[in-house]
């Protein structure tokens, strides 16, 4: 089910810009219309799916808060369409439109957005004192929520006394109150410092698993949206660049901007066994004997071959010498001739998590599934790659995102 | 060479006069009526301050400052309140009193909504600044000339022309304050689906108020200040005795009443400024500091 959806969507500030947008869709630059506006946002078209996290990244000026300002409507598109659910907020009443927010998204604010003379429980309820819930039931529900996020006992302190983190609990837990399905955070964590950050993200996460809500999320922050995002998009001077999991982002950038972008991030952390693994050269069944595994190992060229069950279930590892001596021997069963030299990984693994492996044999390393059946393997060589990003060229016009974290936050 | 001489002089005014003539014929039934009001609020806000004996009023005044700020300043206002007895100007102040209060009631009663609506419309507030920079730049004694033609002397024309200068800072005030809350609390209030009028009374007025407040002392302030000129044009209170003190070169009354006007206006902007203080959005910071 689609939560949300955006088709063609263009923002312009200014004079202008309805001018400008029929210039832009003409093939204008952003730079050309100029006169006739500020072309916020670009053509943006995605979907977000029922209980996915969405990340929208950019720089500041690449047009993400607005574009997500257009989702719950503090926005109107100046074309195209936003449709939350069956609603289209391009021609939504202003009393309709406040009724959506009320009952389907709420959203987190960058610098919190709390009333800074009510109580931290108050503020937890102000979405529900506005949907007029009784006072009991809003007390019960906002304190529901700031013990989901970890505030309970603060309930009757004021914003000023907590520390930035908790009160960007308290926004959450606002908007968690309001029990709306999507939920907007526009660089919600940004304004946090590094530690707290993190702990932030990790309990969205953590929420997430349990509340399954559809999330659009904004950072300037790659790492940020690498570590929530199910899907990313990418933002630059207002167009969406690229759509994509983190794991399509790094490995196939749409273009130089976007690899640029990527190039600091720490590939090991985001990409996984299955997007590097390859065809294992030799594997055997264990129905076969030692003459079948040296075939295999001389026909793939390799110095050990695969042991898998008749339903491919990973039995082990065979070494050239361990089977050449084996049929020396005279033995039959290959099961007792594997080596345990090698560690087999799953193939959701970060690749972080295969160096270890990796490091303990030559050999490649084995992918299981779920069920433990052989998927692919690792060389060493292929796990060194996959570190590298893909080559950027040096000349290129576009500005190096080196002072990422430097920007002032759009 | 002036310019009449060439006879290019321009005939403003004498448009003006022709204007007020002709507001005066138009209008001359609804200043009835403003008059008839003013003195009646003036009137009676007088009666209530300087029937009952001195020592009433002024400890009643001072249990206000007790409950605003604390006991120094109940004690202090005391004492003022004192000194202004004993140089026999108490009915005098309470006059002046009364005279100000009206005035900045009035005043801020049409500044802060005013402030609202241009803090809320670039338009209204582009229109909005040249009226109160005139209002405030013009000499008071050139917009007090029409003002005497059409309320005659007495108390009415010194509280319109009082409300005229310091009407300015009342608007500028509140729409500063409103302009000035934080634009992501406001998308807060839109985010989840309050209405503008919800907005205006949950959010921006409350986190305004300090602001506000400050427009409310100011108000008053300049309100005071006018009280001399007020009592030119024969409005009864402390400003009478600083013009008849001037006229007779009497340095002595001259003195007492003004010393007066400065006590009062002491008592007047500790008392409005505590009560800024007092604000919750002012609290709730002061928690932090704390």
């Amino acid at each position: 089910m689609t939560a949300l959806r955006a088709e063609g969507v263009y923002k312009v500030f200014g004079r202008r810009p309805a001018e400008a947008v029929r210039r832009l869709q003409a093939g204008q630059t952003r730079d050309e219309v100029k006169d006739h506006g500020t072309a916020a946002v670009i053509d943006a078209s995605f979907e977000v799916a029922d209980g996915e996290t969405f990340v929208v990244m950019g720089l500041s000026g690449s047009g993400k808060s607005t574009l997500i300002r257009m989702l719950n409507g503090l926005w109107r598109p100046t074309a195209g369409r936003i449709l939350l659910g069956d609603a289209d907020l391009s021609t939504i009443t202003p009393r309709d439109l406040r009724a959506l927010r009320q009952r389907r998204v709420s959203m987190v604010f960058q610098h919190f957005a709390l009333l800074p003379h009510r109580t931290i429980i108050d503020n937890a309820a102000y979405p529900l004192a506005l949907q007029d819930v009784d006072r009991t039931e809003r007390r019960r529900r906002a304190g529901e929520a700031l013990e989901m996020v970890g505030l309970a006992g603060w309930e009757d302190h004021l914003p000023s006394e907590l520390s930035g983190g908790m009160r960007q609990r308290v926004g959450l837990a606002r908007a968690l109150a309001a029990g709306t399905d999507v939920l907007l955070m526009d660089e919600a964590f940004s304004a946090l410092d590094p530690l707290i950050r993190r702990e932030m993200q990790e309990q969205l996460l953590e929420l997430q698993q349990t509340l399954g809500k559809t999330i659009v999320f904004i950072t300037h922050d790659l790492n940020e949206a690498m570590h929530l995002g199910d899907r990313i998009a990418v933002m630059r001077d207002g167009r969406i660049v690229q759509i994509g999991t983190s794991e399509q982002i790094l490995s196939d950038p749409a273009n130089d901007y976007v690899a640029q972008f990527v190039a600091d991030v720490d590939r090991t952390r985001v990409l996984t066994a299955r997007s590097v693994m390859v065809r294992p050269a030799a594997v055997v069944t264990t129905g076969a004997g030692p003459r079948v595994a040296l075939h295999e190992m001389r026909a793939a060229q390799a110095t050990a071959a695969y042991l898998v069950d008749r339903d491919r279930t990973l039995r082990g590892v065979l070494r050239d010498q361990d089977v050449v001596a084996a049929q020396r021997a005279g033995t039959e069963s290959l099961v007792d001739l594997t080596c345990d030299e090698v560690t087999p990984v799953h193939v959701d693994a970060l690749l972080a998590d295969v160096f270890a492996p990796s490091a303990e044999t030559p050999l490649p390393v084995p992918v299981i599934d779920d069920r433990g059946r052989l998927v692919g393997v690792i060389p060493r060589v292929t796990l060194l790659e996959a570190m590298s990003p893909p080559v950027v060229e040096p000349s290129s016009p576009d500005p190096a995102p080196a002072d990422e974290s430097a920007a002032v936050p759009a | 060479m002036s310019a009449t001489d060439l006879e290019l002089r321009l005939p403003l005014g004498d448009w003006v006069e022709a204007g007020v003539d002709g507001l005066i014929a138009t209008f001359g039934g609804f200043f009835d009526l403003v008059k008839t009001v003013l003195v009646a609020c003036f009137d009676s806000l007088e009666l209530v301050l300087a029937t009952p004996p001195m020592w009433l009023v002024a400890l009643v005044l001072a249990a206000m400052a007790f409950a605003a700020k604390g006991w120094k300043l109940a004690v202090g206002a005391l004492v003022g309140f004192v000194v202004v007895q004993g140089v026999d100007q108490w009915d005098n102040a309470m006059a002046t009193l009364a005279l100000v209060l009206v005035a900045s009631v009035i005043a801020l009663a049409i500044g802060i909504p005013l402030g609202i609506w241009a803090a809320r419309d670039d338009r209204v507030s582009r229109a909005v600044r040249p009226v109160l920079d005139f209002m405030q730049t013009m000499p008071a004694f050139v917009y007090l000339i029409p003002v005497v033609i059409i309320f005659l002397t007495g108390a009415v024309p010194g509280i319109v022309a009082t409300i005229v200068f310091a009407l300015a800072p009342g608007v500028r005030f509140t729409e500063l304050g409103i302009r000035g809350v934080d634009k992501e609390v406001v998308e807060a209030g839109h985010a989840f689906g309050s209405t503008p009028g919800r907005i205006l009374r949950q959010i921006q007025i409350p986190l305004a108020l300090p602001t506000i407040m400050a427009g409310v002392n100011q108000v008053i302030m300049l309100a005071l200040s006018m009280v001399v000129i007020a009592g030119m044009v024969g409005a009864d209170g402390l400003g009478r005795d600083v013009v008849s003190a001037l006229s007779r070169v009497n340095v002595s009354l001259g003195f007492e009443a003004g010393l007066s006007v400065v006590i009062l206006a002491i008592y007047l902007d500790r008392l409005t400024s505590a009560l800024a203080d007092r604000s919750p959005v002012a609290r709730a910071m002061r928690v932090t500091a704390a």
